[in-house]
């Protein structure tokens, strides 16, 4: 551990401040993130689904797009 | 960079990009501060106090870059009304405002034993709380309006508003006499501060970087999800009572 002088506590407590927001922010973010995963993963095993990962997940429903005949 | 703007596409690039970047800023910030404790000099005046500049200084560029990037993406909102833009604009408000506190509260401490006290209003130190107050007014309205198109208007106006705010932090050491240092790293002339101080703090704010970049990103893809929860509830519940 270095030493960091007659202010050692004014730099441990600075990082410690740091650490902590930091920690507290992306233990709030991360979680956040999982809630809103495991939520719409809920919805979805309900039936709840968005038209375009409806008409993803069953191509063979989905209606065929017209092409054009090659000459 | 337009393809970027489609809210799945973006969910699609930001699930590859996450992990790679989690990696990279673990390691600047594991680097940085290997520099910071075992590699940094003792500054020739303020002794090791000036370890606190290698958190303090990237902390407030940050939060002033991450008030900057809101005003943007709130200009984006307000002209093109894109939904990811008022996506960005909300999602870095907390991140800005974490960063903000850190600066000033290290700030604090590293005034404590530098200037004798923890805290003067003078023009430096004002302007960084008025940046702090602007993100909690922010977070604050986002939070009081539900429906999230009229929220982000209304935020966006203030945002912009409050832009006003980052010059001022940037110049407020020159234009009046502040306790605070003047610009010693971002000048005409180049650095005033040693390559051996220098290293360390670039290797921070480049770590600090990549840390708002990564939560920045998580927290658009949570938000873009909780709107497509919101609206799959709302149909659901317009199918239930049509039934």
């Amino acid at each position: 551990m270095p030493d960091l002088g007659p202010h050692a506590v004014f730099i441990w407590a600075a990082y410690a401040v740091t650490f902590i927001a930091v920690a507290g922010l992306v233990f709030f973010i991360v979680q956040d993130d999982r809630r809103q995963r495991q939520i719409l993963a809920d919805l979805e095993r309900q039936g709840i689904r968005r038209r375009s990962a409806k008409s993803a997940d069953k191509p063979s429903q989905a209606k065929p797009r017209a092409r054009k005949l090659k000459p | 960079m337009w393809s970027l703007a489609n809210p799945t596409r973006f969910l699609g690039i930001a699930d590859h990009v996450i992990p790679w970047l989690a990696v990279l800023t673990f390691l600047l910030l594991g680097i940085g501060l290997c520099l910071s404790f075992f590699v940094a000099p003792p500054d020739y005046q303020q002794g090791e106090t000036v370890k606190i500049m290698f958190v303090h200084v990237p902390a407030a560029w940050l939060a002033m870059f991450g008030y900057t990037l809101i005003a943007l993406a709130s200009i984006g909102s307000l002209i093109w009304r894109h939904p990811l833009a008022d996506v960005a604009a909300k999602t870095a408000a907390p991140i800005g405002a974490t960063f903000a506190f850190i600066a000033l509260v290290t700030g604090s401490l590293w005034g404590k034993p530098m200037w004798g006290t923890y805290w003067v209003w003078d023009a430096r130190l004002t302007s960084m709380l008025v940046l702090f107050l602007l993100y909690l007014g922010l977070i604050a309205l986002w939070q009081s309006i539900e429906e999230p198109g009229r929220a982000g208007r209304a935020a966006a106006i203030l945002a912009i508003v409050g832009f006003i705010n980052v010059p001022i932090i940037k110049f407020s050491v020159d234009w009046w006499n502040t306790l605070h240092q003047p610009a010693s790293i971002f000048r005409v002339g180049g650095p005033t501060i040693d390559p051996s101080l220098l290293t360390p703090l670039f290797v921070m704010a480049a770590g600090f970087t990549l840390l708002f970049a990564l939560l920045h990103l998580i927290a658009m893809r949570a938000e873009i999800l909780r709107r497509r929860v919101h609206a799959l509830r709302q149909v659901h519940v317009e199918r239930a009572a049509a039934a």
